[in-house]
């Protein structure tokens, strides 16, 4: 990278803005939309330039729609507290279970190990439809539809085989030698699991469930089809935007702004831990 | 059971008829260590001598408790461990690789094994320093182990184990990585070490020289079976069978097939090769009669007993190498090469003949069919 000439560098930033523009854009794009009506968003031609407003954040929150045909109610506040909560508490189950059990499976080789892991990851082979379908006959049956612990359950498709095996490698990848030295120097198994392994693999722990969180908040078809208005996260709630006099791109770029901010703190958050695991080195044998 | 472990108050660590298989329910179970004995007395050093592969290692983590014994016991200290968890079993271990703490300073990693020790700040502190000093790692003590090299992680790892106060020390080819300088300067010291404080310790080496440089006794394992346990003048002049015999010393024995007849001499036929007469009354009464239950034996001379130069026997000098301290001289005997080892200079070029003799004094004997020794010089082994 040292030896890299003026017009070589010059080049590099061109393109990194170009790819950072052409990938942000949208993302831009949404945020400016977000401050405008809906009559300065669909005008022709677009423009850049308008006089913001924070009325689809007002709106947003207060949980009233002004829309040409009248006020509509709206769940948003409820939909964006659903999907916290769902979220957080998918990946913080899935984090319980799998982090023990990608420790189980890194170190330890009993019969059917293999078969097992191998199964949990099929989960995320099957069409979400195909399973959902029958799903739900019998949550019904069960008493678990529309609940926000089968909405959980159901989730740990898409967040424990995510966790399960990035968490594995990272454990894999730690020498066991030293988790003997720290077993022989009087520690119990459970100690030097939680003391020595599990801080070690804290950057894979992180990544994985900072990518768990993400695909459960951006989960649609699960609580599309098992929970009705009062359980339903943001993304199903969006449907709410297009009502019978129009669709709401105001409110919807501004609830999209809304929606990706947990994410985007959590990300933030755990960037830390990410970058810590690089700078840790030399774990490997 | 182990009568030795109970009357004998010096046995420290007592190992009988321990067996471990890998995976017993799969199609091809590894039998990696096959009823193994061995008594290690109190304060002694014992080297686990062989090849990768030997169940040198798995004995090893056998009795830290890594790996679940399949049979048999362990007994340390009087007391059966074979069912403790490791932290119980009151032993310290080196490891060969990468085992220290990432985040935390070689002085830490060292300083940790002496936390469930109870020792105070100041005396813990001192303990870490003497121990950093005897293997050379001082000016790195407040490093991080990315930071330093594979020798020096070993080297923290040896003294994380020697700080600690424990019944057994197990050492995994503690000096594995070090330059042949350091390696010689640290056996010295270890062998002190361990020496002053009367520690009982087992290491694993694949290294002759270690193992000789620092054991009292040397335990040579082969195929999961430990081939023999003995000091090192026993190993070289009373090996228990052809594998000892041609696995320990260097360079190594040399060992011909030969048909023998016993009678007012005892004579050896190597096939193509040479005939070797003696006397019967150089071997004593038990020797010729194990001899000569016998047709077809192995016989076996260690390369710096032959005595070149006299007797009647002749061959083909293949090449002749002068190491500055002694000879390197292979010999063409019966199609195979002979090594031989003299301490001046030989004058002897390549296609040279060479006469060349065995002192009886000097032949191991040993079973044609399961290697085992029958005689080494005059008495039966």
């Amino acid at each position: 990278m040292e030896h890299s000439s003026r017009a070589e560098r010059v080049l590099r930033g061109v393109l990194i803005t170009a790819i950072l523009v052409f990938f942000l854009f949208p993302i831009l794009w949404i945020f400016l939309m977000s401050f405008q009506t809906n009559e300065e968003v669909l005008r022709i031609p677009p423009s850049l330039f308008f006089k913001p407003t924070l009325i689809n954040y007002a709106s947003l929150i207060t949980g009233k729609l002004q829309t040409a045909a009248g006020s509509l109610d709206l769940a948003f506040m409820l939909n964006l507290w659903n999907s916290v909560l769902l979220s957080t508490l998918s990946v913080a189950l899935s984090l319980l279970l799998g982090v023990p059990a990608a420790y189980a499976f890194a170190r330890f080789k009993f019969r059917g190990s293999e078969d097992i892991a191998f199964t949990l990851l099929s989960f995320r082979f099957a069409p979400p439809l195909l399973v959902l379908l029958p799903l739900s006959l019998y949550f019904q049956d069960i008493g678990l539809n529309d609940t926000y612990v089968g909405l959980i359950w159901v989730y740990q498709l898409i967040a424990l085989p995510l966790i399960l095996w990035i968490v594995r490698g990272y454990f894999e990848d730690i020498s066991p030698d030293i988790e003997y030295a720290y077993r022989i120097a009087g520690h119990s198994w459970l100690q030097t699991f939680l003391r020595i392994a599990v801080p070690l693999a804290r950057p894979g722990i992180a990544a994985a469930g900072l990518l768990a969180f993400i695909f459960c908040w951006n989960n649609f078809v699960f609580a599309l089809i098992l929970a009705s208005a009062d359980k339903q996260p943001v993304t199903v709630g969006a449907l709410a935007f297009v009502t019978a006099s129009g669709i709401q791109y105001g409110q919807i770029a501004a609830a999209i702004v809304l929606s990706i901010t947990p994410t985007l703190a959590l990300a933030l958050y755990a960037q830390r831990y990410l970058v810590e695991g690089l700078s840790l080195g030399a774990v490997k044998g | 059971m182990n009568a030795s472990a109970k009357s004998g108050g010096d046995v420290a660590l007592s190992l009988a008829g321990v067996d471990k298989i890998y995976a017993p329910t799969a199609e091809r179970p590894v039998h990696a260590v096959k009823a193994l004995d061995l008594d290690v007395r109190k304060g002694e050093i014992v080297a686990l001598l062989g090849s990768s592969g030997c169940g040198k290692t798995s004995t090893l983590r056998m009795i830290a408790g890594f790996e679940a014994v399949t049979r048999g016991s362990i007994t340390l200290a009087g007391r059966r461990i074979e069912h403790l968890a490791p932290a119980r079993r009151g032993v310290a271990m080196a490891f060969e690789g990468y085992s220290l703490y990432p985040p935390l300073t070689v002085r830490d990693n060292i300083a940790f094994a002496l936390k469930g020790a109870k020792i105070n700040a100041r005396d813990a502190d001192k303990a870490v320093r003497e121990v950093a000093a005897l293997v050379e790692i001082e000016p790195i003590l407040d490093r991080y182990p990315s930071s330093i090299s594979g020798g020096q992680q070993q080297r923290a790892s040896l003294a994380r184990a020697l700080v600690r106060p424990a019944d057994l020390y197990l050492l995994d080819e503690p000096m594995g990585q070090l330059e042949p300088r350091l390696r010689a300067l640290l056996r010295g010291r270890l062998k002190q070490l361990l020496g002053e404080r009367g520690m009982t310790s087992i290491f694993v080496t694949h290294d002759q020289t270690e193992a000789n440089a620092l054991a009292d006794r040397v335990a040579v394992m082969e195929g999961g079976v430990l081939q023999q346990l003995a000091n090192q003048t026993e190993l070289k002049e009373r090996p228990a069978n052809l594998f000892v015999a041609t696995f320990i010393g260097e360079p190594p024995m040399n060992v011909f097939d030969a048909k023998v007849e016993v009678g007012e001499r005892v004579r050896f036929a190597v096939e193509n090769g040479p005939r070797l007469d003696f006397s019967a009354n150089e071997f004593s009464e038990s020797a010729r009669r194990e001899i000569a239950k016998r047709a077809r034996v192995v016989i076996g001379v260690r390369p710096h007993d032959l005595r070149l130069n006299s007797g009647s026997n002749e061959a083909r000098v293949v090449s002749n190498q002068w190491l500055g301290d002694q000879s390197h001289l292979a010999l063409d005997v019966a199609g195979k090469l002979m090594v031989a080892v003299a301490f001046s200079e030989m004058g002897a070029s390549r296609r040279d003949n060479l006469r060349y003799d065995v002192p009886a004094a000097k032949l191991h004997v040993f079973d044609a069919d399961d290697g085992k020794a029958v005689s080494h010089g005059a008495a039966a082994a």
